[in-house]
């Protein structure tokens, strides 16, 4: 086997088995610290061991009894620094037997509950999620967020020292429970995935798709997890027809490029499918009565607008009847800002612009509501009060891409 | 395990009959079900007194130890099989004294 193969195989029993080792090692020594630590020195002993000795006919059950060995050298090393001898005799027995597939998930599933806990903040969650469940390292954290390394380590260690102290339940949650939860969980994993695709920051890559990648990676196991679950497909169909979208997003000079004009050509047709696939699933399901969710609904809508080979042929009365929907289901400014947009097409640009100029009181900080308001005012014609509105949002926009197009819209203007 | 349920006020004043009624409630239920250990109502922190004998000299200030508008008016100690356990009963707690509430878990 090749140098490179070998390689591969270690990035891919990374990606496929990381969750589950700390996972199993977490339900075992009952510590997201040790089980951590432990299931980096299996990794780390792996990139030794297997260009040597060639790779294991199980990856997965060779990284849990590596790491197992090494929480069990752990334990027996500060138990005889604590002179505690006898409680060292609790480890010594033999590794469990290889878990059953089923277990497999739940172990996974325990460990994603944990880590996306209501009880520590939003931004320890996503790290937390992205260390244990991702696998990614302090310093690649760090980097996605734009955050120093010292502050993002400070973070995880603080987590798990509350979830050891305040007892934070190693379980997935109970059924009462469970919906809330759940869209707890999807939250982190959406904001992780929002973070890279419109990136912040003037030295960023406009999409990040390091970060997109891990989400839909993440939203996927989830998915695997939990397949009954409507709003985990939902969020992932949201993100499939997102990233599908992504290379026709922004132009070669770094420019973001709008849904009306990009190249539909160049959309990712297996992830438009698969996406599609997902949402009629769903719909399926609310044919005979389970109420979509949101991440449903924002998914159906962009299924609509996946599905138009050409901007003229998008159904927008379709995007606006599910914006309704949303509406019901979530009264927030940014999504009657959204419906607008559609409305500006069934019902023109200046019944558009009166339900964006209601929601200045909330969204005044907010540099979409002022570039919406923008096209819409160079719609009908008004010039100058449209470049005003571009100035505010150029002003207020994070995202390289996104202040360039807006620049050049503004530019030109008559 | 158990865990500090504190109750914090911002406004003064005891709780009103009603309040009072759901609290009786809320405590009847945490001893049937085995999550009483103990819990008070405190009394205003214009009486409170604030001692430091750590010199050996013991000072005395007439006061809280941390002036703030927000102050603890009550707490329960619970026995909780774990966070999310404290959590819910937190909740109902909250809900029964209309006011909010830290949950801490002792060592």
């Amino acid at each position: 086997m090749s140098v490179v193969d070998v390689r591969e195989a270690i990035t891919r029993a990374h990606h496929d088995e990381w969750a589950w080792v700390v996972a199993a090692l977490t339900r075992r020594f009952g510590d997201l610290d040790i089980a951590e630590d432990a299931a980096a020195e299996a990794f780390a002993t792996a990139v030794e061991r297997w260009p040597v000795d060639g790779v294991p006919p199980n990856p997965g059950a060779w990284l849990t009894t590596t790491a197992n060995r090494k929480a069990i050298d752990r334990i027996r090393r500060e138990n005889q620094r604590d002179g505690k001898q006898n409680e060292a005799q609790m480890v010594v027995d033999p590794p469990d037997p290889p878990a059953p597939i089923g277990a497999i998930d739940d172990e996974r599933l325990r460990l994603v509950f944990t880590c996306c806990h209501p009880a520590l903040a939003m931004e320890t969650r996503v790290a937390l999620t992205l260390r244990m469940v991702g696998g990614l390292s302090v310093p690649e954290i760090a980097r996605a967020f734009l955050a120093q390394e010292s502050t993002v380590g400070r973070r995880i260690t603080r987590a798990k020292a509350k979830i050891k102290a305040a007892r934070i339940p190693y379980r997935v949650p109970s059924v009462e429970d469970l919906p809330a939860r759940v869209s707890g969980v999807l939250a982190v994993v959406y904001l992780v995935f929002n973070e890279g695709y419109l990136a912040t920051g003037p030295d960023t890559d406009p999409v990040r798709h390091d970060l997109t990648a891990e989400a839909i990676r993440l939203t996927r196991l989830i998915r695997a997890l939990m397949p009954e679950d409507g709003e985990v497909a939902g969020l992932l169909a949201l993100m499939l027809l997102t990233e599908a979208r992504r290379t026709a997003r922004v132009s070669a000079s770094g420019e973001l490029v709008a849904l009306n004009e990009q190249d539909r050509g160049a959309w990712d047709a297996a992830l438009v499918a698969e996406g599609h696939r997902l949402v009629r699933e769903r719909l399926a399901a609310a044919a005979v009565g389970v109420a979509p969710g949101r991440y449903q609904i924002l998914a159906a809508i962009n299924a609509v607008h996946t599905s138009a080979h050409d901007v003229r042929d998008t159904d927008w009365s379709q995007v606006v009847a599910l914006y309704d929907q949303l509406v019901r289901l979530d009264p927030s400014p940014i999504i009657a800002l959204n419906r607008a947009v559609a409305v500006a097409e069934t019902d023109g640009p200046e019944v558009a612009l009166a339900a964006v100029d209601r929601l200045e009181d909330t969204l005044a900080g907010y540099h979409a509501y002022h570039a919406t308001r923008a096209d819409l005012l160079r719609r009908l014609g008004c010039s100058q009060k449209s470049r005003a509105a571009y100035d505010k949002a150029i002003e207020l926009a994070g995202n390289t891409a996104e202040t360039a197009y807006l620049t050049r819209r503004r530019d030109q203007l008559g | 395990m158990q865990y500090l349920v504190s109750v914090i006020a911002d406004t003064a004043g005891l709780a009103t009959p009603d309040e009072m009624a759901a609290i009786d409630a809320f405590n009847g239920r945490l001893q049937a079900e085995g999550h009483w250990v103990f819990a008070g109502g405190l009394g205003s922190t214009d009486n409170a007194t604030t001692i430091d004998n750590r010199s050996g000299e013991a000072l005395f200030t007439d006061g809280p130890f941390l002036e703030s508008k927000e102050y603890l008016a009550g707490f329960w100690i619970i026995e909780a099989a774990d966070l999310d356990v404290a959590r819910g009963l937190a909740a109902e707690g909250s809900k029964a004294c209309n006011r909010k509430i830290e949950v801490r878990p002792f060592l």
